[in-house]
This record gives C-alpha cells, structure tokens and sequence, in this order.
C-alpha cells in the first residue's frame, strides 16, 4: 500500500510542478520578446526616427515618421468606419430580440471574426482598389474595418447583456420609450466594457500587416487616404526580410513603438474595466 | 451616427486635398533598378518642386499588373511585356523605354572562401535544378581551382514574387542548359525545381546574407552594397567575367545597334569576348495615353530627364548607362505619349 | 437620476415614432454585417471562378503543380503546409497550454491566477508580424545552429527529421504559431476548468484521490468539450496565420516529409504573388486557394464555438 501511495503522491509533485513550469514558460515568452525588442530597437528611437522619412538603402539616417502618420490615418479611418458600425450592431443584438435573424446576425458576426486577415484583404482589394484604379490608405482602412466590425459588435453586446434587467425596468417604468432607455440607462451603464472592446479592437486592427499589403501597398513620401500610404506593420515586415542593417534596425524600432502602444492600449482597456476576468470558482 | 462618420470622412479627405495639389506620380515594380530609380526620383523631385514620384518596388510582376489594371501612373520591368501581356492592359497600348542596363549576378554565402568563385552557365542550372547538391562536388570544383569547398548541401534561394530578375536568370540558364529550358523555362515567375524564397530582391539577398551555404541571384548593386561575395559567370566566347559596367556595356553593344521599334529585347549571354552573360535592360512601362494632360506632362519631363542627366549618375551605381544610339531612339518615342 | 425625473415629468405617453426609428436604424446596422459577409464569400467565388472552371475544385486540391508559366495550379503544397504547420502548433501549444490552464485554475490562488491570466492574455495581443520580426533574428538561427541539427543527430532515422538544417521550414513555422495559439487555449480551457463545480473535486479528494487525479481524472474530462473548443479555437487561428508564417516557412511550394524542409502556406502565398499575379488564371487560383482557406477556419471556427457553447449551456455531462 505504501509504495503505491509513494508512487500516486509523487506522480502528484512531479505533474503538479510541471503545469508550473508551463505557465512560467509562457509567462516569461513575452518577456523575452519585450526584451528582446528593447535590447534592440530601443537605441534606434531617436529624433529621426519619428519625423524623417525613409531613405533610398545605402543612406543612412531616414526614419519612419511617414508610416507612423500613415497608420495613425488608416486606423483611425477604419475606426471611424468600424465603431458605429459594429456599435450600433452590437446595440440591436443586445436589446432587440428577433430571435432567428438575431441568431444569425451573431452567428454571422462570429464568423467574420474568423476570416483570415489576408482574405479581408483579397475582398478590399476588389472592392477598393480596383474602382478607385489606385492603392490607398482608404482601401487599407475598410479592410480593417471589416475585421473591427465584429470585434466591436460582440463586445458590445456582451456588455450590454450585463447591465441589470432591474436597471432597464426602471427607466421604462418611469416612462421613458425604448430608444431612450438604451442611450440613457443601458449604454452608459455598459459603457466601460463597451469602451473596452472598442480600444481592444483598435489595437487589434492596429498591428494587422495583412491586410494592408496589396490595399494600402507602401509610400516613401507621406500618403493620405487616396494613395498608397506606408503603415508601420507593413513595414517591419519590409525592413526585416531586407538585407540592410540599417533597415534592420529600424525594423526593430518600428516593432517597439508598435508591441507599446498594442500593450498599452491592452492595458489601458483592462484597467478600465474594473471588475476582473474571472470566473468564480466552483 | 453614420452620417456624422462620414461626414468626418469627408473632412479627413479633404484634409488631404492641399497636398492632392502638389503632383504625384505613383509607380511600382521593379526591385532590380530600385536603387537608381529611388535617388532619380528623389532628385528629380528636388530639381521640379513639388513632384513627388512614390515608386514602390514590388517586382516586375506588380509593374505589369500595376499597369494592366491601371492602379498606377507607370511601371517598371526587367522583363518587356510580353503580346498576351499587352493585349491584356485595357486602357490602351503600353510603351517601353529602357532606362538603364544592369547585371545579374549569382550570390553566396561561403564561410572560409574568400577567392572569387567562377560558374559557367550549366553549372548554374545544375545547381539551381538541383543535379548538383553540394558544394563539393567536382564540377564547382573543376572551374574553381584551389578552392576549398566544405562539404556541405548548396541552399538555393530564389524569389517567391514575379520577377524580371528572374527572368534574366531563367532566360540565361534556358539559354545554356537544354535541360533547364525543358524543365523550368524562363519567365517572371516559375515552378523552382528546389529552393528557399525570398520576398523581392531585398528579401532573397536577405536570405542569402543570413542562410549559411547559399546561393542566390540579384543585380549587382545589392551585392555590392551588401558586401556579399558574387561569382564571375562563363560567356559565349568562353571567358568567366565578372559583372560590371563595362561588361554589361559590351553585352548591350549589338542590341544598341539593332534595337527594334519597341525596344523588347533580351541582351542574355550576348556575343562580345567581355560581355557579361547575364545583362539586362531594364523598362518603364509607360502608357501612351493619359487621362490627366499634367501628369501626361510630368511623365515626359520625367523621361526628358532620365535620358539626359540621369544617364549621368548610373556608374555611380554600377548599373551601365543606355547606348547613344537607344537614347536618341526613345527621345523620339516620347512624342507618342498623350 | 436627472432623467427619470425628467420622464416623470413627461405628460403624455412618448411617441412611438423615436422607437420606431431606433429600431430601424440598428436593424440596419446589424443587416450590414450579414451584407459584409454575404459580399465576402459572393466576391470570393466570383473572383476563383476562372480557376474552378479550368481546374475544378477536386483536381485543383489534390494538384500539387504551382507553376504560373504553364498555368497549372494546384492548392495541394499549400493546404499540406498550412496543415502540417498548425498541427505542429497544436503538438506544441495543446500541452504547454493544458498545463498551464490546470495550473491556473487548480492550483493558483484566485488573485494570482487572474493576474496571469492577464498577462498571458496580453500574448495573444501581440502583431503577427512582430512575432515573424523575432522569429527570423532570434528563433532561425537558433532553429538553424542548434535545435535541428540536434533532432537530426538523435531523431535523425525519421524521415520527419532527415534533409539540411535551413532554420526556416516546416518546424519552426510550426513553433512560431504555437506561440501565437498558446494564449487562446490557455484562456479558454481556464474558464472550462473554472466552470467545472467544486462537488466534483470534493468527491473525489474525499475518496482519497491525490490533487493531480482529481484534476486529470475528474475535471478535465469534465471540462473536455470546453477544451476540445479551445483546441480548435487555436487551430482555427493558427490555419489563417499570415505574416509570421512567411517569414519563417521558407516560401517553397512543395511536398516535404521533413519537418526540417521548407514550405508554403496558403495565406503566406496568397501574401506574396496577389499583387503581382496577372492573366486570368493566376489571380482567380490565388483567389480559389482564399476560398478554400476561408471554409476552412469557417467550419473549424464553427466546430469551435458549438463545443465552447455546450459546456457553458451547462449541458450536463453523464459521468
């Protein structure tokens, strides 16, 4: 009896520490990919960095300040797009119970959060770039919307599930119509997990290279939203496949700004939610 | 709530109206002349205030495409179009106009070889069809005396995009080896018996610089600027030469005599006991017919200019300016564009 | 609160017509995801239709030409790396991340645990293209110096293990995406271990089980169709990878069975020849690959949610 309590109970240690040593693996992942990019992109941020624009390889000293701007344009175009959109969507799933076609729409809605970022692309490329016959920041950001959309959409209804029926009642029993108990009692009352999806969404959409590659293509110069614009996840990818050690570097730069400010913005959207992601146990 | 997005949309595009203003001329396509083309825009743009030319170097392919379905003002290819090609572009006829003549040379990544290596065409087309699979093998050897080779399988790399590089490369290797042409043929984009890809000549020179044991193919301006070591390659007349402009310029020396009314012509393992095999010019793709008069306008100022003082500073870049005889042909040609 | 007041005050009863409109304006908005869909899958088919004429859709996954001179294309190399990669990802990711599922909802204590489970959240946050920036300057020389020729020289008889060490190929693909799957199938299987109720585990140490057999015995299958979700989640997620897939997979098109040899994957293909592929069959088989890769992650993803959505229902499970 002994030798079989021996063996279950050191079955136990060794199983139990090795599920340790798993989460310590993956926990310490992202630091090794914090530090590995600010061991080497963090000399590289310097003044240049963020206002010069690129240079032809061989010259040293350009900068990225172009696809900063570039994606601070065509993220923003796409939140723009994508917010009221998905909002407004996420608002009829939540408060309107039409059973079948509301079914569907969150179905639907589940569905296009799965599509492969490069097939988003393929459906801008045909639907953008082709009519407008030129690359553009426009068509990048409805690429992009198309995977906010839903993002936002079932965020949004998610928190709007969890504002108290109690609450609703009230505002209807006090006579207010529907409409208005939405925009005065339901929606601020989900408001920071609403707000939560949309910040998570932008900082989704914000790192897809994907997506921009054949839509929103690249520019050495400063583009706009009716031309090919350069955007910094497009490239870091350039500049890390190429073979310039200067291009190398910036491309390590360009991945520290971009990891930061998706991190932040995570960060940001989990402390304004205040409750935590926990599910109680038992 | 939509109207107020789009109205914010609107806002943000007339935003950037004012810079609309100031003409632009947007190009793609190929990596092969990017470095030239990048410091000749710059500089052109520096001496006409205000023209901003944005080339972004995508491949020959996407030059091609970029024209055929008109999403840029022009492209540029080291492969001229082919008629399918041509007939294909529904705006209208696409003009060609060489810029400038570059080499293709083949790359690799040795350690502890610090000689030049020599390769004459069919070696190259073993190694790329993967006949010969490691470096040590006793062709390499044969043609390289003295050299010491580890023992090690050779890593090809080639491109994953359409290229003209690799069309200059499949075009040579179809040229001198029967088995190549059977096999692979020669065009922008092919079924690579073997290999890694890179993405544009940046990223297969990226490839090659990181890859122990490799060999690739680019123009000779990212080796150079790179410090990768290239191979001088066997021509017709027999000689290994190594790439630079004057034998790329000797390799362009009959077609400069003999350039038909479109300028489609392959300088590929030319005649000339110098000549470098594996030259190429290489084309901006034109439209002859715009539908903005002041791009049409800007277009040819832009020829005008690379015709002239832009032949200048080719050298510079090791890439070989055009023959007289070429230039005073296209001078004519860019009366054609509307 | 001002505006319960305010209606208080209100005299009659609110028109009909604000709601009326309301009610309009947000079934618009949400009609409009299903017309983004609808287009999505509308302009794939149109787009691959040359390619499905010519090809057919069996011949053309079963084919495994990629060749543009000839116009013969075929999905097989494509689907096959695609494949090999995400399983490979989940051989990876599926312990590591069951591991530490069980960790954090057996064993961590309730603060701890969701502070974890925060930041492992924030991996899954990270770009893609960031995790392919890392990859090639740390992860490929690494792959290409020690780990492969380490498989070689002790797992070298199997066939999966044979050929050169080029540091990019199949393997480290696969390990670059099962960094990138890791976080959901933690995050997932957490909360399917969570959801599992505590009479369960007190029964079972009750009668004497060690904490490991309660948790592998009882709660985990309890828990199964939760993380058999999760699994497929990641897998789904792995299928559409783009960026960090062709940076490391070596951009091949062909049929290995070394996991040491070079691929290509459908989006990484799709990435690197749409921009430039002209004529009519090229694009429309760049195309009919999205398509195929979209039913895909459409039919995983499905599978996906119904499990998730079965052990959250509270569908008892008979033990």
């Amino acid at each position: 009896m002994n030798r079989l309590a021996l063996r279950r109970r050191l079955v136990n240690s060794v199983m139990l520490s090795l599920t340790g040593v798993c989460t310590a693996v993956t926990i310490s992942v992202l630091f090794v990919i914090l530090g590995c990019l600010i061991y080497n992109g963090a000399h590289s941020l310097n003044w240049n960095f963020f206002t010069k624009l690129p240079l032809p390889p061989g010259q040293e000293g350009g900068g990225l300040a172009n696809a900063i701007v570039g994606s601070i344009e065509i993220v923003g175009m796409a939140g723009l797009i994508g917010i009221p959109i998905g909002f407004l969507a996420g608002v009829y799933l939540a408060e309107y119970e039409d059973k079948r076609f509301a079914a569907l729409v969150r179905y639907v809605a589940d569905l296009l959060n799965g599509v492969p970022s490069i097939v988003v692309g393929i459906l801008a490329w045909t639907l953008v770039v082709l009519p407008m016959r030129t690359q553009s920041g426009l068509a990048g950001s409805i690429a992009l919307s198309v995977m906010l959309i839903p993002i936002v959409t079932r965020q949004t209804e998610q928190f709007l599930r969890e504002v108290p029926l109690a609450l609703r009642e009230a505002a209807l029993a006090l006579g207010a119509s529907k409409w208005k108990m939405i925009a005065t009692v339901a929606v601020p009352a989900g408001s920071k997990g609403i707000l939560t999806g949309m910040i998570l969404g932008m900082a989704r959409i914000a790192g897809e290279s994907a997506p921009l590659l054949f839509t929103a293509l690249n520019n050495q110069y400063w583009g706009g939203l009716r031309e090919p614009t350069a955007s910094l996840p497009v490239m870091i990818y350039k500049l890390a496949i190429a073979p310039y050690e200067d291009w190398n570097r910036q491309a390590w730069a360009a991945g520290l700004v971009l990891i930061t400010l998706v991190l932040m913005a995570n960060i940001a959207a989990r402390l304004i939610l205040a409750r935590g992601v926990s599910v109680p146990r038992g | 709530m939509k109207t107020f997005s789009l109205a914010l949309a609107g806002l943000f595009l007339a935003a950037t109206a004012p810079w609309a203003t100031a003409q632009k001329l947007n190009a793609c396509g190929a990596t092969f002349p990017d470095p030239i083309y990048k410091t000749w825009f710059g500089e052109f743009g520096k001496a006409h205030a205000g023209m901003q030319i944005n080339y972004e170097a995508n491949g020959s392919g996407g030059g091609v495409k970029g024209v055929t379905d008109g999403t840029v003002d022009f492209g540029a290819s080291d492969m001229p179009m082919t008629d399918q090609e041509l007939a294909a572009v529904k705006s209208g006829k696409i003009l060609h106009f060489p810029t400038v003549m570059g080499a293709v040379v083949p790359i690799y990544n040795l350690a502890g070889v610090t000689q030049d290596l020599k390769f004459s065409g069919p070696v190259l087309a073993d190694i790329f069809l993967g006949s010969i699979a490691k470096w040590s093998d006793k062709r390499i050897a044969a043609e390289n005396p003295g050299v010491k080779f580890p023992n090690e399988d050779i890593v090809v790399i080639h491109r994953t995009d359409g290229s003209g590089t690799t069309f200059v490369w499949t075009d040579f290797l179809s040229k001198v080896s029967p088995d190549w042409k059977s096999k692979v043929g020669a065009a922008k984009s092919v079924s690579w018996p073997k290999g890694l890809g890179g993405a544009q000549s940046a990223g297969v020179t990226g490839l090659v610089k990181q890859t122990p044991n490799s060999i690739g193919y680019v123009e000779l301006l990212y080796a150079l600027q790179n410090k990768i070591g290239y191979g001088s390659v066997k021509n017709s007349a027999g000689t290994f030469v190594k790439a630079d402009v004057a034998s790329v310029t000797e390799a362009a020396a009959g077609a400069a005599k003999n350039m038909p009314d479109d300028f489609r012509v392959s300088i590929t393992n030319a005649a000339g006991k110098n000549a470098y095999p594996i030259s190429t010019f290489t084309w901006l793709l034109i439209p002859s017919k715009f539908s903005d008069p002041a791009k049409a306008k800007q277009v040819k100022e832009l020829l005008h200019w690379v015709l002239a003082d832009g032949q200048k500073e080719c050298a510079a870049l090791s890439y070989a300016p055009l023959p007289k005889a070429v230039v005073t042909k296209e001078e004519k040609q860019i009366d054609a564009i509307q | 609160m001002a505006t319960a007041t305010a209606a208080v005050k209100a005299v009659k009863a609110p028109s009909p017509t604000g709601d009326i409109v309301a009610r309009w304006v947000v079934l618009v908005f949400a009609a409009s995801l299903l017309a983004i869909a609808v287009l999505l899958v509308y302009e794939l088919f149109i787009g691959s239709a040359p390619a499905r004429e010519k090809l057919g859709l069996w011949g053309f996954l079963f084919s495994s030409k990629w060749n543009p001179v000839t116009e013969d294309f075929g999905a097989l190399p494509f689907v096959y790396g695609t494949v090999v990669t995400s399983v490979v990802a989940l051989l990876i990711s599926v312990p590591f991340g069951l591991g530490a599922a069980i960790f954090l909802s057996e064993l961590a204590p309730a603060g701890v645990s969701n502070a974890l489970t925060f930041v492992i959240e924030l991996l899954a946050a990270i770009p893609s293209v960031i995790y392919g920036l890392l990859a090639i300057f740390t992860l490929v020389p690494l792959m290409r110096l020690y780990i492969e020729p380490f498989l070689k020289h002790t797992l070298g008889f199997l066939p999966l293990f044979q050929g050169p060490a080029y540091g990019v190929g199949f393997l480290t693909a696969g390990l670059v995406l099962a960094i990138m799957t890791v976080p959901f199938i933690i995050s997932v299987s957490r909360e399917s271990l969570l959801a599992v109720p505590r009479d369960q585990r007190e029964a079972a140490l009750a009668l004497g089980a060690t904490k490991w057999e309660t948790t592998w015995q009882i709660v985990v299958p309890y828990a199964k169709l939760g993380i058999l979700g999760s699994v497929f989640l990641g897998l789904a997620r792995a299928l559409g990878e783009t960026m960090a897939v062709t940076m490391v997979i070596g951009n091949d098109p062909s049929v290995h069975a070394s996991l040491l040899a070079p691929g290509y994957s459908i989006a990484a293909v799709i990435a690197n020849e749409f921009s430039e592929a002209s004529g009519k069959l090229h694009p429309a088989a760049l195309v009919e690959l999205g398509l195929v890769l979209f039913g895909l992650t459409m039919a995983i993803n499905g599978f996906a949610r119904l499990m998730i959505a079965a052990t959250t229902s509270k569908g008892s499970r008979r033990p």
